[in-house]
């Protein structure tokens, strides 16, 4: 353990930030894969940090009571720790920051990473699902459409699957001249069938048109794609990104389809801002999430300032576009954007949410998770920041699609199987590196990383776990749950999603300091009468529901006590490596997770 | 009808009216004008659509006509809109509803229209309270010789025995005479004759002197209300109003004050004869100062937050701006947070709190009421909620006839409208949200009583006063809602499927993140409110088809949780934040 130069640290402080007077002491541990704090109260509460999931640790000005660090996590979580020594808190700040910073795949936590499943186990879990079932499962017309052979070994395009579905009228000729004609060969595909009307949903990178250039391959490729819908006489090209950037691509030889060239096309662009505008835009909102005692004014401000809902009512607008073309008008649509694997995902994956029943279940949404976003080349490891590196690759293009579900699921609240647990954990798990499905940027690079033989699969995971991630409203009857959704997109209808980006909010808590530090401003004398006072109950209430018991606990405090991270079922296998385990794995009930072990 | 009605109607039937309700196909039928009502029948055989508007819910009217004679094309004529008739004239009433609803009418013929419109007009804003539907309204199950209203103050007082030795009712305002708008007994300290009582009143705007709203059981501790002392420039002072509020604690305990004004309020107030209790002559009282919106600006906030609801704009920025801007959240915000530090002074620290802003019947009522739910479980119950609400604020003399004349929609110029129901109702959603087990009652209960304050078949929000219920026979003319509501085939659509009672306080988040938009009222009559129904009627069939399930086993009041694992009720808990 090279960068772990002090492995214990005793006597430190843990404060959350939005409770700043609540203040456990207890030991830390550094281990190579997690961050452990065990508090010195008898119920010896453990918290658990996973090392991938910090975003960043901040060293902040030393105070008589010790010397500070502040380590945000990439789930929003914040925390601070006050060490009592200066040479172990450059220590611990000097282990985190290179801990969570691994330099090489090989250092991630999926690779050590050992739940109690054997080869076969592991095997089957990987295999929970199949992609080419769910092609069959849309009902693909077999004399329409047909899976080709054509980028097997990642011939033509290295950053798509291997296993592929084009129109059947697509020569290999057609492919290849078209996979020549589109930003890094990514060519136009299948994504979703829509068996009621025959639509497809097609997805590709930008063409390289520049001012003029046309191939007639890529020409023909389209036609094809009309063509394969029968009834229709057009197909709709869905631009997602602002029509200026667009045109300002085409004086780099890129740009999009002109309606001159390609016959029967209709460009549409939606205006879906580009990953540098979008990462901008969620610090600001989780800096909002951050706010200590913000007024309602500054809250509602500062949610304004940062343009999020405004960027993920565009992202569900682009797939209710989408949906109401397939589905109403009857009418293939290809997507794109610059390089079809960050916008392009987006507005394919919800256009299916909107249309498919399937995609609303726990199991369809694993599916469809696996399709538009790992099969088709998202580049995770780049946009989470898996490894050190280029920090302008970095972008919540995939916390957008989750929060466009969960938009959904506030405006239909039977229409989903899943829940926001969910979706939170999904969320975590992008980023915590302990499954090996979204390690790397491709199929090809995780194939070549041998993930399937190194990693576990989340999926199987989440799955095995599905009794917490069930919503009790779903019912496979009920008419949300029926058809395509048609969700209202008035500004109106978008929320502020708290439990994403305020999650360690305790109620109870909150709204005592408030009100504590408002009436100390009138009166000192009150203020030492409560102080006396409050020693108790603070101690319990928050952390214990004793004060209000759990059911009828304020759901802030409920969240807070029963977190989103699962309580772990291969409790065992957390504390390696085992010559610093700390001496609590008798406890395995750890209340306050940052990540799921 | 009596001859007074008939004379505001010319026109009682139009034949082939189109009329738009939100979220419905355009209707064609009958509009009729009847003393109270709107009466709209479909021109249809069979399950033909019928509305029933009450008159006095219209908030605001607005007509277009078109006298086009000897045009053959109508070219403004909407989609579902064709001309009978020879008339050659058409028009249009939009009204919009105190409930915030919007519909319309296309009626064929100018005269028809016109008519029409004043008609609604008139009908809508009857000065007279005999006058309104409340008289009228004989519905053949109701009685009028049934009991009207919950409670009184001396049953809240014969109830509550551990008052008794220390807490006495008075009857001093028997004759009105010394609170115009306080009911006849009210409870004080005993120590306090009714003779320093009609004193300190005198001392209190409007004769609001302090009297005992709730008891807190747990320690003693009790919350009072009042108007401002009318201290005046020269800080005049009022020896049986000291002494009444020291009464009301002991010797060595301390009273808090909390005061809905900002201190400078408080401070300019006297200029105008009134202010505040100073330190110096009541010593054993701590004054705060939480200041509360009212009056104007709290009816400028919804009427500017139902025209953000109402902007088809899609917009984010534009749509967030004016949420800002309308100020609305915030003044839920504040309501909850000196709800809330009222109750912590009392259940944390063990202290008596009074409570008073100007008048003493909106923002005081609205901290004290909201305080009790917080703090007190028996108010959580439906009929305790409905027994708060009678005792908080119709017997309290909240002016609902002034401060409901109108809501959101009105044109007509402001008087002394001011939401502040609506702010206890919302906040008091806010808490069903946040605790979605420990209320009785069901958001539909809040949005019938956001109804019913502004427009109702029953007399219960009728009057400002006791007083004035009394002198126009209120009680022996009309029906109450409340006790309506409690019957047991009404009741059923207003509970909480998912209640489960908790004897402790429950302490609301007022963190900002906490707080949302009531979509269900502010936007009721949009597509995103149907959706929340349905779930709503969803969790009511969870909850009966578990009652099914669990009735074979002997259980007679089952619940919810206890048959069904923890992680379900988490995870339905979870899915209730969004109801």
């Amino acid at each position: 353990m090279d960068h772990i130069r002090t492995p214990k640290v005793e006597n430190v402080r843990w404060l959350d930030r939005l409770t700043p007077r609540r203040i456990a002491v207890g030991t830390l541990y550094l281990s190579s894969t997690h961050t452990i704090f065990v508090e010195n109260s008898d119920a010896r509460k453990e918290t658990w940090v996973l090392h991938s999931l910090v975003g960043s640790v901040e060293r902040l000005a030393g105070t008589p009571a010790g010397c500070p660090l502040l380590v945000r996590c990439k789930n929003f979580q914040v925390f601070q720790l006050l060490l009592p020594q200066e040479r172990d808190c450059a220590d611990v700040y000097a282990s985190l920051a290179h801990l969570s910073r691994p330099e090489r795949y090989g250092d991630l936590y999926c690779f050590s990473f050992q739940p109690n499943l054997d080869k076969e186990e592991r095997e089957r879990a990987w295999n929970f699902l199949d992609l080419l079932a769910d092609f069959s499962r849309m009902g693909i017309p077999s004399n329409l459409w047909h899976a080709t052979p054509a980028n097997h070994e990642y011939r033509v395009c290295d950053t798509y699957p291997s296993e592929l579905f084009v129109p059947k009228s697509a020569s290999p000729a057609v492919i290849v001249g078209s996979a020549k004609f589109r930003s890094r060969g990514r060519f136009p595909v299948l994504s979703y069938y829509h068996r009621d009307t025959s639509a497809a949903v097609c997805r590709s990178s930008q063409p390289l048109s520049g001012f003029s250039a046309r191939s007639l391959e890529d020409e023909q490729m389209l036609q094809a794609i009309m063509k394969s819908n029968p009834a229709s006489e057009y197909v709709y090209v869905v631009d997602t990104r602002p029509k200026l950037n667009a045109m300002a691509n085409r004086a780099a030889g890129k740009g999009y389809e002109s309606e001159d060239h390609y016959s029967n096309i209709r460009l549409h662009f939606v205006a879906i801002d580009n990953i540098h505008v979008m990462r901008s835009s969620q610090q600001k909102l989780a800096d909002v999430g951050d706010l200590r005692s913000p007024s309602m004014g500054d809250f509602l401000w500062g949610l304004e300032n940062s343009g999020w809902l405004k960027h993920i009512k565009a992202v569900l607008d682009a797939g209710v576009f989408i949906a109401k073309a397939v589905a109403e008008e009857g009418v293939s649509v290809l997507v794109h954007c610059s390089d079809g694997w960050d916008r392009t995902a987006q507005a394919c994956s919800v256009a299916s949410v909107l249309l498919d029943p399937y995609y609303r279940t726990l199991k369809g949404f694993m599916v469809l998770m696996e399709k538009d976003w790992v099969s088709f080349g998202h580049k995770f490891s780049h946009r989470y920041a898996h490894l050190d590196g280029d920090p302008r690759e970095v972008s919540p293009v995939l916390d957008q699609f989750l929060e466009c579900v969960w938009q959904l699921m506030e405006q239909f609240p039977c229409a989903f199987e899943f829940n926001e647990r969910f979706l939170l954990q999904l969320h975590t798990h992008v980023h915590s590196c302990q499954y090996g499905n979204f390690i790397g940027n491709s199929q090809k690079e995780r194939k070549e990383l041998r993930i399937r033989e190194r990693t576990h699969s989340v999926w199987h995971h989440l799955w095995e776990n599905r009794v917490e991630f069930i919503n009790p409203l779903y019912r496979v009857d009920h008419n949300q749950t029926q058809g395509v959704l048609r969700p209202v997109t008035t500004p109106y209808c978008f929320k502020f999603w708290k439990n994403m980006y305020s999650p360690v909010e305790r109620g109870v808590a909150m709204r005592l300091s408030d009100c504590l530090n408002a009436v100390r401003e009138e009166s000192q004398q009150l203020e030492e009468e409560l102080d006396a006072h409050q020693e108790v109950p603070r101690e319990t209430d928050a952390e214990q529901g004793i004060h209000t018991p759990t059911k009828h606990a304020c759901l802030e405090t409920t969240l807070a006590l029963y977190p989103h991270a699962t309580v772990p079922s291969h409790t065992h296998k957390l504390g390696q490596p085992s010559n610093i385990c700390p001496p609590f794995l008798k406890n395995p009930r750890v209340l306050k997770l940052v990540t799921p072990p | 009808m009596t001859m007074e009605f008939s004379e505001h109607i010319k026109t009682a039937n139009v034949d082939d009216v189109v009329l738009k309700l939100p979220l419905r196909p355009a209707l064609k039928g009958t509009l009729c004008v009847t003393a109270h009502h709107l009466v709209f029948s479909e021109r249809k055989e069979e399950g033909s659509y019928q509305l029933l508007l009450l008159l006095r819910s219209v908030d605001a009217i607005e007509k277009s006509v078109e006298n086009l004679l000897g045009y053959p094309q109508y070219p403004s004529a909407g989609p579902g809109q064709r001309m009978t008739g020879l008339s050659g004239s058409s028009g249009t009433i939009v009204i919009k509803c105190k409930d915030l609803r919007i519909l319309q009418f296309d009626i064929p013929g100018m005269e028809e229209c016109l008519n029409v419109a004043s008609s609604i007009e008139a009908l809508s804003s009857l000065e007279s309270v005999t006058e309104l539907y409340p008289f009228f309204h004989r519905p053949r199950e109701l009685s009028l010789s049934e009991p009207w209203g919950l409670s009184s103050p001396q049953q809240q007082y014969a109830q509550t025995e551990r008052l008794w030795d220390r807490w006495r009712l008075s009857k001093v305002n028997r004759n009105f005479s010394v609170c115009m708008s306080y009911p006849r007994t009210v409870i004080v300290p005993c120590a306090i004759d009714d003779i320093t009582l009609a004193k300190a009143a005198s001392f209190r705007q409007g004769g609001r002197f302090p009297v005992l709203c709730y008891y807190h059981r747990s320690n003693g501790m009790v919350i009072m209300r009042s108007s401002q002392p009318m201290t005046g420039a020269n800080r005049k002072r009022c020896r049986e109003d000291e002494l009444l509020l020291q009464a009301a604690i002991d010797e060595s305990e301390m009273g808090y004050i909390i005061d809905t004004r900002s201190a400078q309020q408080a401070q300019q107030a006297r200029m105008a004869g009134g202010g505040f209790e100073s330190k110096a002559f009541y010593h054993h009282w701590r004054r705060l100062h939480r200041h509360l919106e009212r009056g104007k600006v709290l009816q400028e906030s919804l009427i500017k937050l139902v025209e953000a609801c109402g902007d088809p704009s899609q917009n984010m920025d534009r749509w967030l701006s004016k949420l800002e801007n309308s100020k609305w959240l915030s003044h839920v915000h504040s309501a909850l947070s000196t709800a809330g530090l009222v109750a912590e002074c009392v259940e944390r620290d063990g202290h008596s709190v009074l409570v008073h802003g100007f008048e003493g019947t909106d923002t005081t009522l609205l901290v004290t009421s909201l305080a009790q739910l917080i703090l007190d479980p028996a108010s959580r119950t439906f009929r305790g909620f409905l027994q708060l609400l009678e005792r908080e604020w119709v017997q309290a003399g909240h002016p609902f006839r002034q401060r409901c004349a109108h809501s959101a929609h009105s044109h007509a110029r402001l008087r002394q409208e001011c939401p502040a129901f609506l702010l206890l109702l919302d906040a008091t959603w806010q808490l069903g949200r946040q605790f979605p087990l420990a209320l009785e009652f069901s958001e539909v209960l809040l949005l019938r009583l956001a109804q019913d304050a502004y427009a109702s078949d029953y007399g219960t929000f009728l009057c400002s006063s006791e007083q004035e219920r009394c002198a126009l026979q209120v009680k022996e003319n009309t029906h109450c809602l409340f006790q309506f509501l409690l019957r047991r085939e009404e009741r059923e659509k207003y509970v909480n499927p998912l209640y489960e009672a908790t004897d402790l306080a429950i302490w609301p988040s007022v963190h900002p993140q906490s707080l949302q938009l009531w979509t269900g009222l502010f936007l009721r009559w949009t597509e995103y409110a149907q959706t929340m129904d349905e779930a709503r009627e969803e969790i009511w069939t969870i909850v009966k088809e578990r009652k099914e399930t669990d009735r074979p086993k002997g259980c007679a009041h089952t619940t919810l949780s206890r048959h069904d694992s923890f992680t379900n009720v988490e995870n339905l808990m979870d899915e209730l934040t969004v109801l």
